[in-house]
């Protein structure tokens, strides 16, 4: 069943006509993925010349026309926030932001949008949502992939290549992997996609990459620990880890938001929290498919 | 981007914010200069470095001395500690023991000071909004004041469709034991701080002490303000304030090429693609023993150019012992890696063991490419044999 997307999800570009766009989307479609058509405003009434796929000025047409019902972001920094807006305006159940670098407070008011919206955003600054053999959406390389049962959410894009690698060599594969992105303010987090992986009957197991920074990861943990582990619950293995250990407090690790303020944001500290509430700690990034294998015994 | 004290005061005069008058002086005269210009008879002599703690702080070549932040009480004592302090080294808990040299004075006239208290904006990852913190303890430092008082530190959240209103400066006032005429000061204050912190896109303003004065004002005594990175293409104006001298001159070069680097001091230099991977790759050096000499995000879309750049600056690193790529290509393709690192070992006669790892898109091709060039790298399969092999390189086993 996997979550997100699947076979049948239908999925649209805004900034199609771009180099981003136009190369991603072809990937997609070469993938298997279900692509429909796209927005560049100001392109409106064209096919698109490499994709032959139709191209409009916005996003409530092209989901008229084309019944998409997801809708992945290229769209520059500077007008990303404007182009997530569009998508929810339009009623676009799954928004996937790519886009990386977009200020912090054009994403304070986005996600205000979101509250009282009827659309699920991920990202931005993420890889994407994979659901292998079913639906590709975003940047990341397809081939490593392999239909199973683990869930992955991570904060991280390619650390989240490192954990899919390792589940595929380790033989589980995965169910759906979700990028939720490096930025402090985004769209769906830990404990929302945790949700949806214990309520999958597809994913039997799952692993969360987090970072320093922030209490998304503590947050989660504590969301697992009520509802994961415990007699009558779902008890589905589930794996962690947190990059960073060796980040030295007050320092931007290139995601913005990658930085150690206070004392409860380090690696070692969420690492506990998670270990507390009943999830195994890789201890190695190197490690995830094997402590996955022993979680599952 | 992080900016001096008397830029902050100034940016934040424009909004209203009240602050004390100053000048800024680069040499004694200057300082003595500005003195004369503000009323007396009390004077503060601040140095401007990005670094807190400054008056607490000591300089290197007087580590008995006064601090980094002093009190003068006539215009010749103003130019005196101005001498002492220019062109000196200041070493606060912030900045490490290696200190950082005092480039600039900022005088200011002294004030009455009936309370000290603290206030700051920054964003609340948890409700995603922008939010003010308030606490009695001004001075100290927040992070202390949370972990052992954190019922000391009062907060309200502001929500971005109403912007701030009268109650959320009137809820921090009583809520900090202000009375009479303090609060609607203080409110002004608030209000003022937050206009300023959403129209510049601030990363953080922090206004450590701020001050009640015995009139019933409300001052800013210091001011630490930054901003969000990510917005300054729309703040053109802003670039103007960055201070070169205040960064690590390897990072500085990395920013121009758009690298992400931060320099540490180990021994094993870092090429990676993406933060995650980068941060997880310094974590896997230091679990099999050495310790990493940098971060460095080479980006999704390297090419040989940059790839050369990388290895220019973690080489210019004279603690580097062996080097380790690690790329999991997705956007990244391993071939054009490989060729950037072809080109670079052989532009920048690389001498330290090079230990490369390469997964993901096109990795047939990349390792093709790096077999065929005759290069002595020391290829590694995955994540855990690259680390190991790296730092089996820097031990000399």
């Amino acid at each position: 069943m996997a979550i997100l997307i699947d076979a049948n999800t239908r999925v649209m570009t805004q900034g199609f006509t771009g180099s981003q766009g136009t190369f991603h989307a072809s990937q997609g479609i070469a993938y298997g993925s279900k692509y429909v058509g796209g927005v560049t405003p100001g392109k409106g009434g064209i096919m698109h010349p490499e994709l032959n796929l139709p191209v409009f000025n916005t996003v409530a047409e092209c989901k008229e026309k084309t019944g998409a019902d997801a809708s992945v972001i290229y769209v520059p920094a500077a007008f990303a926030a404007d182009s997530i807006l569009e998508a929810i305006d339009a009623e676009i159940p799954l928004i996937i932001c790519i886009t990386e670098g977009i200020p912090v407070l054009d994403m304070v008011k986005v996600k205000r949008a979101l509250g009282t919206s009827k659309s699920r955003l991920v990202g931005p600054n993420c890889p994407g949502v994979i659901t292998p053999d079913a639906c590709k959406i975003g940047i990341m390389p397809g081939h490593i992939h392999r239909r199973g049962s683990v869930g992955i959410v991570s904060r991280s894009g390619t650390l989240t290549y490192e954990a899919v690698a390792q589940t595929t060599a380790a033989g589980l594969g995965q169910s759906t992997c979700v990028g939720i992105g490096g930025d402090p303010v985004k769209g769906m987090d830990f404990i929302d996609v945790l949700e949806m992986f214990l309520k999958d009957d597809e994913t039997r197991s799952i692993i969360m990459i987090g970072e320093i920074g922030g209490q998304s990861e503590v947050i989660g943990a504590e969301f697992l620990r009520k509802e994961n582990f415990g007699p009558g619950k779902p008890n589905k293995p589930v794996v962690g880890f947190i990059a960073g250990a060796t980040a030295p407090p007050g320092r931007r690790m290139g995601h913005a938001g990658a930085v150690i303020s206070g004392g409860k944001d380090t690696a070692a500290a969420k690492m506990e929290a998670m270990a507390a509430a009943g999830i195994h700690i890789a201890d190695s990034p190197a490690a995830l498919g094997s402590t996955m294998v022993k979680a599952i015994g | 981007m992080n900016i001096h004290e008397f830029q902050g005061k100034e940016l934040l005069k424009r909004y209203g914010v009240a602050v004390l008058d100053g000048y800024v002086a680069s040499t004694p005269e200057e300082a003595e200069e500005g003195a004369k210009k503000l009323p007396g008879p009390i004077y503060v002599v601040k140095s401007q470095i990005h670094a807190g703690g400054r008056g607490a702080g000591r300089f290197k070549d007087d580590p008995n001395g006064k601090g980094g932040v002093r009190l003068a009480k006539s215009v010749e004592e103003v130019k005196t500690n101005a001498a002492a302090m220019l062109g000196h080294v200041l070493v606060t808990k912030q900045t490490g023991p290696e200190g950082k040299q005092v480039n600039r004075l900022y005088i200011e006239a002294g004030c009455d000071i009936a309370r000290e208290l603290y206030v700051a904006l920054l964003l609340d990852r948890e409700t995603s909004r922008v939010v003010i913190m308030a606490s009695t303890e001004g001075g100290m430092e927040i992070e202390e004041v949370a972990e052992h008082n954190p019922e000391k530190i009062l907060k309200v959240h502001v929500d971005p469709a109403t912007g701030v209103s009268g109650y959320h400066g009137r809820k921090l006032a009583f809520g900090l034991g202000l009375e009479g005429k303090q609060v609607n000061s203080f409110v002004k204050f608030v209000t003022a701080l937050y206009q300023a912190y959403v129209e510049l896109e601030c990363a953080i303003v922090e206004i450590n002490p701020l001050v009640v004065t015995k009139q019933g004002d409300v001052v800013a005594l210091d001011a630490k303000v930054s901003f969000d990175d990510n917005a300054l293409f729309r703040h053109k104006d802003l670039e103007a304030l960055r201070d070169d001298t205040e960064m690590d001159p390897k990072e500085l070069d990395a920013a121009k090429f758009e690298l992400n680097y931060v320099a540490l001091d180990g021994e094993i230099g870092c090429m990676v693609n993406g933060a995650g991977l980068a941060m997880s790759t310094m974590d896997i050096i230091k679990l099999y023993g050495s310790s990493p000499a940098n971060f460095l995000d080479v980006g999704g879309t390297a090419d040989a150019a940059r790839v050369t750049e990388a290895f220019r600056i973690i080489t210019s690193d004279p603690n580097v012992k062996a080097i380790l790529v690690n790329i999991f290509g997705g956007i990244a393709k391993c071939d054009m890696i490989a060729n950037g690192i072809v080109v670079a070992s052989k532009n920048l006669d690389l001498q330290v063991p090079l230990v490369v790892r390469l997964e993901g898109t096109n990795v047939e091709l990349g390792k093709k490419i790096l077999a065929e060039s005759g290069l002595k790298i020391i290829p590694a399969d995955n994540l855990a044999d690259a680390a190991q092999k790296v730092v089996a390189a820097v031990k000399g086993a």
